[in-house]
Formats: structure tokens, C-alpha cells, sequence
């Protein structure tokens, strides 16, 4: 099993010269280690995954290698020559390329004025812009895809796959010796992807690290040459594709004990009543979805990237309504079809990104918990005496609720801890009444200390009846919290899982789905 | 992925590349409906007579240079609401210099262009270095200039001589000067923007000022730059204005309303205020609806309180078609 697969980084130092070689890079950020003394090398020629978990620490190993970030410590090879890099322009000008998710181009100029920002040929600051444009061509050449992508067209005129093949053509431009993608993959249909995978070989014979980060093991085991897997900011193992089966990956990326404290999970007398009941329901994104969920339970939803959690309770809640199906709240049928309707039948959703969907950041604490009471009651109650008065007691006995640590309760949300934010949006939900309440994420991003406070208040709704459902991306928390485990693969419910089910089955049930896909693809294209 | 990039017809890539700002139909549209309204309802001058419509050119020269300096800060995402007070202290101090003597021209000149670029780099390091917002920073500025200027000048200041009235009334032909000079200006402003690197930069720094700093364009320069080159296009309207005129008054430029309305004009035109997108040749065809409403209001006897509201309303008309249209695009 994966115990014995060869770590590579242990074997004698290969006789290439690495492109680039970190060493015991170390990187801390308040109340985390990022990255724990971590020593990679890449070489010429060859693709390289970094996978791991959420918050294992390869956007931020892939941040520092590309001078977004400094590390603490450790040191940085370039070439056999240390460099450091303290603003990523002088990583790119050393020829280290990096391409976000998110695209860093300007969609309202042409593929050619992107290309060469900065870099525009000129004569006494008068553009050559034909020049440009047969320079361009040149670097799409190298790409393959000069017939594709016409160096005068506006970017906002070319799709997403189109976009990327700009940026990377960008990243040519500079000569780059090492580059680095971060989720590839994430925004591309299949087609698109077999053209990236030729792309990236291509690149490869040039002799280019190619160095990426995917949630996608079909797509790592369809490109990479070598794997390394992180976890909590620690180096687990780099393993040789060809040696290691997905399961081994899964097993080195998920296997670890809980070092974090989580509140007893429920007793059968917590359990009431079936409160929310969804049968074959689905829209533009979810399909077939099925589960009840019951008083008193904290109902875990884990799943991969892109599976479809979030959009779960985004449906649950009107933001993307359920087109067929049904939904039953207290067992009368409703239909949920906007936020507004959702607050209205007492759910609560606490969103996965709190500074943009659930604070006002500027505002104080005070009106942020009273948000949603004054969105649902009538407008003029809460003017008149009583509606302040009542508003008034209302806040600190929230506050005591939830326990939030603060001075006042007229000081600004934007200046409180992650955690405590997060109470502020707790209380928002509770002082609405809400009785099923959706979290999506609910300690990303949070400290250690201040997550066991908002587990345990989690658990302390479920005790006063309240029905939990509860979306993460760290298995940890779905295995520390749930009594039930729903899995979501594909945009479905794949399965569902009891309290305390193992890191391992909950992985394999989340990408089982999608390999099983994958067979019968790869089985149909046999056939033809 | 699609090839329809490459094998798209040539009409279609060169229509595309040519790219006719959609306030051209506008600008078209405005003109005829005005000249038939202008026929039905009153002499028909519009239509017939050429000299109209140089009349409406002239009296858009002064909003059609500053708006050009606007236009180039709005695309890189700034904004200058301090060009009506500079158009103001331009007209006092010129013909405060120039007191009708020909020899002080000379003098004049560079020393209200001094004053421009001193009120654009005030503007662009306040904005740059103290990170003030663009509105706010302006807008400061602007009544600083404002505050100096009525302390010092109460009306009309002096007077310009008479060879530099040529500015405002000369002609070449039958052609005005201000006219060549106007559109030398939006020429100009056009080269700057389409054909040098400062261009470049300034739409990769209102398009997306990170993105382009990580590209590694000095964003900071860039936008002083901008804010200077508006500040001298303002000057260069206050120096038409002032030789229209004949003498400088601390009211000329507020009572044009060339602040909002140069922005008005840029946006009509189809530079998004956000940044990042947009051009003079719109700007120009903004400018040209606004002397074209003002001439139509004028011949018909409209009321002027009336004529704001149309104005107004027309403004809005025409932003809300082409967040509609391009919403219709991306759809």
C-alpha cells in the first residue's frame, strides 16, 4: 500500500539539475503554519502536481515560489542560484511564470497589447503595434495556436480555454524557464483540457517545469509525471506517477488523526422530526437531489471542488432556486424561489465568503445582527419606541449568545477577527428565529482556537432543535461534527455516510463517481 | 475551443477592428431628429444652412478640448473635477498678464501652462501618494483653485490683445481656427491613447491597476501623467475661452459646467467610468450631441430650465442603450 511507495525526495539526488529547488521553505501566517520546512525540486522536462487538501499549503508554496509572497525561511535555487524574490515581477523576469485561476488580463485590449504590458515595442514611446502583433504571432506559434487566437483580438472576445492559452502565451513571452498553474483545469470542458494536456507536453519537450496544482485526480494522474502530495503545510511524499493507483494519493493526502477538540457529537433524543425534506430536485447546475434532514442533527455535505456543495445550499436558500422537484419545510410544501422567501420560513445561511455575501463590513456589529430582523419586519416598527427599545436589549443578549469578545458593539465588523465575524453573522441568523440554518465553510479561514468556539455553537444550536446543514471542504470537521454524511460528486448526492465514517471512504465515494464516469468514457471512445 | 477567430470573413474582422463607437448612430439620429423638429417648428436652419452647423462646432470647441483630458484620466480609471476651476484661473491670469499688451502673450502662455501642469501634478499625487479617492481629491483641489481665484479677481480681470482674439475668431478658409485646433487636440489625445506606450499603460491601469503593476508598469507615473495632460487640455480651453471673451472672469469656467459636463460627454461616448475602455472619438461624438441639443433648444425657444431636464434625460438614454446593448453581448 501507499507505506511503502518510493518517496522520491528520500532516494540519492538525481544527476539533472533541478530548473528550481526550494529548501526548507517555512511560512507562518497569525495562528497557522502554512508551510512547514518544505524541499522540492523540479527539473526540466517534467510535470509536477502539487495536490492536497484545503489550507494544506500549495497556493501559498506556489505564491512564494512565484514572489507573491516572502517565505519566513528557507532558501530558493534557481538554476543551481539562489534567488529571492520580493515582488513577482522579478520572479517572472528570472523566468518563473505563474497563472492564477482568476486571469490577470485586461479584457478590453487585444491578445498582443496583453502579451507584451509593459513590454511594448516602441521608438521614443511610439508603439510598433505591427511589430507587436508579429511577435505575438511568434509566441502563439510556440503554442501551437497561432491559427486559434488572432493577436488583434480583444480578449473579452475569447472563451475561457482561449483566455488561458493567452496567459500562458504571456508567460512564454518572458522566457520562462519554470511555470506554475494553480487549478489548470477548474474553468475547462473535456476537450479543452486534452488540449491543454498536449499544451503542457509541448512545453515540456522545450524542456519547461511544468508545475500545477489540481483538485482534480483524473486530471493529475492524465498529466503529471511526479506527485507531491502536502499536508498542513508539511511535505508528506513525492511519489513517481507511474508507481501509485488515486486511492494511494487519497491516502497520503487524507490520513492523519484529529488534533482538533470537537464538540459529542448528537443523541438519538437530539433527533426530532424531519424538518426539511428535498425530493428530485434540481436546476441549471444540481441535479436528482434527495435528503431529508431532521431537528436537532448536524447534517455534514462533503464533496470536491466543483461537485456542487456550495450551489446546494445556494438552491436551498433562493439564491439559484430549485426549478423541478419539490421542497418541504415542517412538511408543508414550499418553494423557496429568492432569499427574501428563504429568511421568511426561518432558514439561516451562513455564506462560505463572509466579507462579501454576509457582513457589511463597515458597518457596526450593532446593525449588522439586527440585518436580517429589519429585512423582515415592517418597516416602521423598528423606528417606532418600542422597535428601538427593543432593538437595544436585543444586541448584547445576541452577543452574550454567541459569545462575541468586543468593547462595544458599535465598533466596525471590518475590524474583527475572522472568528469573531463569523459570530456576528451567527447572531444575524438567530435573532431572525431561524430553525434550519446552512453553513457553507463555517471556519475557513479562521483560527484554531476561535473554530472550536464556533463548532461547539454549532452543536448548541442542534441542542436547542435546531436543524444544521453543514458544507466543508475539510474532512476533518465533516468527520468531527456530522451525524450523518451526505457526499456530493458530479453536481448529485453521491452517497450517504454515518457518524464518524473515515477520511478514506468519504474521499473515494467523492471521486469514485467521477472515475466510474471516466471508465465509461474512455470505454465509448474504445467502442468507436 | 472554436476557430471562429480565424475564419470569421474579412468584413467581419475589419468592421471589428475599425470598431464605430455606437454614439455615432446617436450622434446621427440626434442630428436628424433635431433638424426635422428644427424644420417642422421652426426656420430650418439646421439643415440648410452650413453655417449653422460650423456655429455648433465653434461652441463646442471649449468642452471638446477639455474633454478630451477627461477622457484620457477616465480611462485610466480617475476622474478631474477640478478642470472647471482650472479653465477659470487660466482666463484671469492670462488676461491679467496680457492686459491687452501683444509683447506679454509670450508670457502669458507659458505661465498658465505652468499652472496647469502644477494643479495636474497636485491632482495626480494626492491620488497616487496619499491614495485619495480621485472624486474627493479633485474636488479638493478644485476648491482650492476656486477659493484663490475669488479672493484674488471678482469679475473681469484684464483683457487679452487683439491678435490673440485670432484663437476664438480667426479663420483659415472659411474653416474657424478654433475648429483645426479642437480637432488637433482630439488627434492628439487619439495618438496618445492608440499609439505610445504612455497609451498602453494608461488603459492596462484603468483597466486593472494590480494587473498592471504586476507587469511591471509604473502605475503611479502613469496616472500623474494622465491627470497633467488633463490639466493642460483645460488650459488650453480657458485660453479659447478668454480670447472669445476678450478678458478673464473667475465664473467662466463653472457657469460652462465644464467639469460634469465633460464627464457627461466621455461617458456618452462610451468610456466606461470604471476604466479601462474607451477612446476621443466617442468623446467627440459626445460633445457634438451636446452642441447640437443646445443649438435645437435655442432655435425652438425651448424653456432652459426644460432644456436641463432633456438634457438630463438624454444623458441617461443614452448610457442605459449601451449597458443594455453590451449586456445582450455577453449574454
Amino acid at each position: 500500500m501507499a507505506n511503502e511507495i518510493d518517496d522520491i525526495n528520500t532516494k540519492p539526488a538525481e544527476e539533472k539539475q533541478p530548473t528550481m529547488e526550494v529548501q526548507h521553505i517555512s511560512k507562518r501566517f497569525p495562528g497557522v503554519i502554512a508551510l512547514d520546512d518544505v524541499s522540492l525540486q523540479f527539473f526540466p522536462g517534467e510535470t509536477h502536481a502539487v495536490v492536497g487538501e484545503n489550507g494544506a499549503g500549495k497556493s501559498t508554496l506556489m505564491k512564494i515560489m512565484s514572489g507573491a509572497y516572502t517565505p519566513d525561511s528557507g532558501t530558493m535555487y534557481l538554476g543551481g542560484e539562489k534567488v529571492s524574490f520580493s515582488h513577482p515581477q522579478q520572479a517572472q523576469l528570472k523566468g518563473v511564470a505563474i497563472i492564477y485561476q482568476e486571469f490577470n488580463l485586461l479584457p478590453e485590449r487585444t491578445v498582443a497589447h496583453n502579451i507584451f504590458l509593459a513590454r511594448e515595442s516602441s521608438h521614443l514611446g511610439t508603439l510598433n503595434i505591427q511589430k507587436m502583433n508579429k511577435d505575438a504571432v511568434e509566441v502563439l506559434k510556440e503554442l501551437g495556436v497561432e491559427k486559434m487566437i488572432l493577436p488583434t483580438a480583444l480578449v473579452s472576445s475569447l472563451s475561457v480555454a482561449e483566455q488561458q492559452l493567452v496567459e500562458i502565451a504571456k508567460a512564454i513571452s518572458f522566457k520562462a524557464k519554470v511555470l506554475i498553474m494553480d487549478e489548470p483545469t477548474a474553468a475547462l470542458t473535456y476537450t479543452e483540457v486534452d488540449l491543454l494536456v498536449n499544451l503542457i507536453s509541448r512545453l515540456k519537450q522545450k524542456g519547461m517545469s511544468v508545475i500545477f496544482i489540481s483538485h482534480r485526480l483524473r486530471e493529475v494522474f492524465d498529466i503529471a509525471e511526479k506527485i507531491t502530495v502536502l499536508k498542513d503545510g508539511k511535505l508528506i511524499k513525492t511519489v513517481v506517477k507511474k508507481d501509485v493507483t488515486p486511492s494511494d494519493v487519497v491516502y497520503l493526502m487524507v490520513g492523519r488523526t484529529l488534533d482538533h477538540y470537537f464538540p459529542p457529537l448528537g443523541t438519538p433524543e437530539d433527533f426530532g422530526e424531519v424538518v426539511l425534506k428535498v425530493s428530485n430536485a434540481s436546476n441549471q447546475i444540481l441535479s436528482d437531489i434527495n435528503f431529508e434532514l431532521r431537528r436537532g442533527e448536524v447534517l455534514g455535505v462533503a464533496g470536491l471542488q466543483g461537485s456542487g456543495r456550495t450551489e446546494l445550499a445556494q438552491s436551498l436558500f433562493g439564491v439559484m432556486p430549485f426549478k423541478t422537484g419539490n421542497m418541504e419545510l415542517h412538511g408543508k410544501a414550499i418553494a423557496v424561489k429568492n432569499p427574501a422567501k428563504a429568511i421568511k420560513n426561518r432558514m439561516g445561511f451562513v455564506t462560505e465568503d463572509r466579507k462579501s455575501e454576509g457582513l457589511a463590513p463597515r458597518q457596526p456589529i450593532r446593525d449588522n445582527m439586527l440585518l436580517t430582523v429589519r429585512s423582515v419586519q415592517f418597516l416602521f416598527s423598528l423606528i417606532l419606541k418600542d422597535g428601538i427599545r427593543k432593538s437595544r436589549n436585543l444586541v448584547p443578549m445576541l452577543g452574550e449568545q454567541v459569545d462575541i469578545r468586543t468593547d462595544s458593539f458599535d465598533r466596525e465588523v471590518q475590524f474583527l477577527s475572522g472568528g469573531n465575524q463569523q459570530k456576528v453573522v451567527l447572531a444575524k441568523w438567530l435573532a431572525s428565529d431561524a430553525d434550519v440554518f446552512f453553513f457553507d465553510e463555517p471556519t475557513r479561514g479562521i483560527d484554531v482556537e476561535s473554530k472550536a468556539g464556533i463548532h461547539d455553537m454549532i452543536r448548541a444550536l442542534t441542542k436547542r432543535g435546531i436543524a444544521v446543514l453543514m458544507i466543508s471542504s475539510e474532512l476533518p470537521e465533516i468527520i468531527g461534527m456530522s451525524d450523518r454524511i451526505l457526499v456530493m460528486a458530479d453536481h448529485r448526492i453521491a452517497g450517504e455516510l454515518p457518524a464518524r465514517s473515515s477520511e478514506q471512504e468519504i474521499m473515494l465515494m467523492a471521486i469514485g463517481h467521477a472515475s466510474d464516469k471516466i471508465t465509461e468514457l474512455t470505454a465509448a471512445v474504445g467502442e468507436n | 475551443m472554436t476557430t471562429t477567430t480565424a475564419t470569421e470573413s474579412w468584413f467581419k474582422r475589419t468592421s471589428r477592428s475599425i470598431h464605430i463607437p455606437p454614439v455615432y448612430i446617436f450622434l446621427i439620429v440626434t442630428f436628424l431628429v433635431s433638424g426635422l423638429l428644427d424644420q417642422i417648428l421652426s426656420d430650418g436652419q439646421i439643415l440648410t444652412n452650413p453655417a449653422i452647423m460650423l456655429n455648433i462646432i465653434v461652441r463646442s470647441v471649449a468642452l471638446g478640448i477639455v474633454a478630451v483630458g477627461q477622457t484620457m484620466v477616465i480611462i485610466g480609471a480617475s476622474i478631474d473635477l477640478s478642470v472647471a476651476y482650472t479653465i477659470s484661473i487660466t482666463a484671469v491670469m492670462s488676461s491679467y498678464i496680457m492686459l491687452g499688451d501683444p509683447a506679454k502673450v509670450p508670457i502669458a502662455i507659458p505661465a498658465v501652462f505652468g499652472i496647469g501642469v502644477i494643479i495636474g501634478l497636485a491632482n495626480g499625487l494626492i491620488i497616487t501618494k496619499l491614495k485619495v479617492n480621485p472624486f474627493i481629491a479633485t474636488l479638493g483641489v478644485s476648491l482650492i483653485i476656486k477659493g484663490i481665484i475669488n479672493a484674488t479677481f471678482s469679475n473681469y480681470t484684464g483683457s487679452v490683445p487683439k491678435s490673440f482674439e485670432y484663437f476664438g475668431y480667426g479663420t483659415i478658409g472659411s474653416i474657424p481656427v478654433s475648429i483645426i485646433i479642437m480637432l488637433f487636440v482630439f488627434l492628439v489625445g487619439w495618438f496618445i491613447l492608440a499609439r505610445t506606450k504612455f497609451g498602453a499603460h494608461l488603459y492596462g491601469v484603468g483597466g486593472n491597476a494590480e494587473v498592471a503593476r504586476l507587469s511591471g508598469v509604473r502605475t503611479d507615473r502613469v496616472v500623474i501623467g494622465a491627470h497633467i495632460l488633463c490639466s493642460l487640455t483645460a488650459v488650453l480651453s480657458g485660453l479659447f475661452l478668454v480670447s472669445q471673451m476678450r478678458s478673464g472672469a473667475p465664473w467662466v469656467g463653472p457657469n460652462g459646467l465644464y467639469d460634469l459636463n465633460s464627464i457627461a460627454t466621455t461617458v456618452i461616448g462610451g468610456t466606461a467610468l470604471s476604466g479601462g475602455k474607451g477612446g476621443v472619438w466617442g468623446t467627440l461624438a459626445g460633445v457634438l450631441i451636446f452642441g447640437i441639443l443646445d443649438t435645437t433648444f435655442n432655435q425652438l425657444g425651448v424653456n432652459p430650465y426644460l432644456k436641463m431636464v432633456l438634457r438630463g434625460a438624454i444623458i441617461i438614454l443614452a448610457v442605459a442603450s449601451y449597458t443594455i446593448r453590451s449586456k445582450k453581448e455577453a449574454a
